[in-house]
């Protein structure tokens, strides 16, 4: 087994962003601090549990970290540092 | 409790009926891989083990070079934070010890560092003592790359998350500061004993 | 649950019924959760194969026989029983009749699944947005939802279904007979200027040998979307 049979995508993140946002992350998209690169969250490199204890969402195109999301024991942290930005569709303005 | 499914029982783990089973912990067979990250592949030309920081002069070694240093053969028993303990595990590394010898330095911790830029902090004592090591064999063989070959950390008494796969280096520090995991809320030391998975536990 | 059927020795579909269940898109997945008696847990994603349609929804599960949830899922689960899931969750994944086509389906195994719902929408739907689906099984008998494609082929619809068997063949098979390569998807795929949506969707090596291939091609990577199953891919 290799390491790129670990790997996901982002989208499979979806259940654990529900528990975070309002809003469906996985559609949203992010920019990469790393190298600029800008795709929709859903599209990028996921590492998750169980084989991970946590779940970290990379870029998929430099594989910097853009996310950690940690369950840890009755709260979540969740760190955003490798994201310039993330974009999210304003449902009031497109309803 | 509430909703129970009807018939599952999960992966087979076996009760820990054994004193060697910290709390929390089930017991398993294989040697589950986990990864943060996509697994980094640096030739044994180019990899070199560092010691850096708060010491009077910072040392490194070749590959060849630190093959050539004496090594141990140790079986202990391993406990990661994801709740799966595996007994009587067989390594072959180069203990802490001997790689710190003759190293002048006050400080207290280290923090190690992989190639793919994983850290994880320890305190210096941690790793010291015969308590720690830099292996390269598990099992007889050469330390697969999906289990943090060429060369990993062993720190057996910690939660497995402080055996950092990948290793190149330790910077010693003067003060504690958090690794990867314990940023993101793990504990700083991980005491399997004490359950000490996240900060605040 | 609702009902279990056998779709392959190896893969069978629960029918759930949900009550308040809000209407999935087509490619969306649950996550679905079991719980021992001593409170142990385990959580995997499935793919919704069934197109919306009211509080009813089916996943087709394949079974692993190391694996801890798929032999649960496909092999102990009984009509009556109560599943715990989370969903639909989602957003990426995801087609609908306005996004237009060519579209470009490409499945490994139990990877059928979501693009499965695709098709079923499609059908539903009667859009007739030119489609094609790349589908890779070890052998005849384990392809899924085998007779359900070959009746929406026959519909005309503009519906194509390519068939690779990676081990065994019945005899006298003329069809595809290897792993998805590029040499397969240069031929299956619509040019690159025709901009098709692309979907793959399977274990984790096929889905990125199969996306590099796309992308060498010449395919906007921006157009190609990937659902990466994991190890074995389930
Ligand atoms: C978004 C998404 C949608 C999915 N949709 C479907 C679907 O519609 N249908 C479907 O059948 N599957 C689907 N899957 C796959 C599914 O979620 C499960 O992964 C699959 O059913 C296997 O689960 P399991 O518990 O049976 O196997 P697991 O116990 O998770 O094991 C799977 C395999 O990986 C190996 N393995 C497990 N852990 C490790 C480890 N730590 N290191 C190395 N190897 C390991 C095991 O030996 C086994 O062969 C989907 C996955 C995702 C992410
Ligand atoms: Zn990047």
């Amino acid at each position: 087994m290799t390491e790129q049979e670990l790997r996901l995508d982002g989208n499979a993140a979806a259940g654990l962003l529900q528990e975070i946002f309002v809003h469906e992350v996985t559609a949203a998209r992010g920019a990469c601090a790393a190298c600029g690169s800008v795709g929709p969250m859903g599209a990028q490199h996921l590492y998750m549990s169980p084989r991970s204890p946590g779940a970290v969402l990379r870029c998929s195109a430099c594989e910097g970290v853009l996310m950690v999301i940690v369950r840890a024991g009755g709260r979540f942290r969740l760190g955003l540092q490798g994201l310039v930005w993330i974009e999210m569709q304003d449902v009031d303005a497109t309803s | 409790m509430g909703f129970v499914s009807r018939a599952f029982k999960g992966r087979p783990r076996d009760q820990p009926r054994d004193a060697r089973v910290p709390p929390g912990q089930y017991l398993v067979r294989d040697f589950p891989v986990l990864s943060a990250g996509p697994t980094p592949h640096t030739s044994l030309a180019e990899w070199s083990f560092s010691i850096e920081g708060e010491v009077d002069e910072e040392k490194r070694w070749s590959w060849e070079e630190l093959r050539a240093l004496p090594s141990e053969t140790v079986t202990r028993d391993i406990h990661c934070v994801t709740k799966w303990s595996k007994l009587d595990t067989t390594w072959e590394g180069i203990s802490v010890d001997t790689l710190l010898e003759g190293v002048e330095t006050a400080a207290d911790y280290v923090m190690a560092f992989c190639d793919g830029g994983y850290t994880t902090n320890l305190p210096l004592e941690d790793v010291t003592g015969g308590k720690a090591w830099i292996a390269f064999a598990f099992d007889g063989q050469p330390l697969e790359s999906q289990h943090g070959g060429p060369a990993r950390l062993l720190v057996p008494h910690l939660y497995f998350w402080k055996s950092a796969k990948w290793v190149r280096g330790f910077r010693l520090m003067n003060e504690d500061s958090p690794g990867f995991w314990e940023t993101y809320g793990y504990h700083m030391y991980g005491d399997p004993w004490q359950e000490q998975r996240y900060s605040g536990d | 649950m609702l009902d279990l059927v056998d779709e392959t020795p190896r893969v069978r579909s629960l029918v759930l019924a949900v009550p308040g269940w809000p209407e999935h898109l087509a490619g969306q997945h649950v996550d679905v959760r079991l719980t021992a008696e001593d409170g142990y847990q385990a959580e995997r994603s499935y793919s919704i194969a069934s197109a919306p349609a009211g509080e009813r929804l089916t996943l087709t599960v394949e079974r692993l026989d190391d694996g801890e949830v798929s032999p649960y899922l496909a092999g102990e689960l009984r009509a009556g029983d109560e599943l715990e899931l989370r969903g639909p969750i989602g957003g990426y994944f995801v087609w609908e009749g306005a996004l237009g086509g060519p579209l470009l389906l490409v499945a490994g195994g139990s990877g059928i699944c979501p693009l499965m719902a695709m098709l079923r929408l499609r059908q539903a739907a009667a859009s007739a947005v030119p489609t094609r689906l790349l589908y890779s099984s070890r052998s005849l008998e384990d392809v899924i939802y085998r007779d359900e494609l070959d009746r929406l082929v026959a519909m005309g619809s503009g519906l194509e279904v390519i068939h690779t068997l990676t081990r065994s063949i019945p005899e006298g098979w003329s069809g595809l007979h290897r792993r998805i390569d590029t040499a397969m998807l240069g031929a299956v795929a619509w040019p690159p200027a025709e901009r098709p949506l692309i979907f793959v969707c399977g274990p984790t090596p096929l889905v990125e040998s199969a996306a590099e291939s796309l992308v060498n091609l010449g395919h906007e990577p921006a157009h190609i979307k990937t659902e990466r199953f994991g190890p074995t891919g389930g």
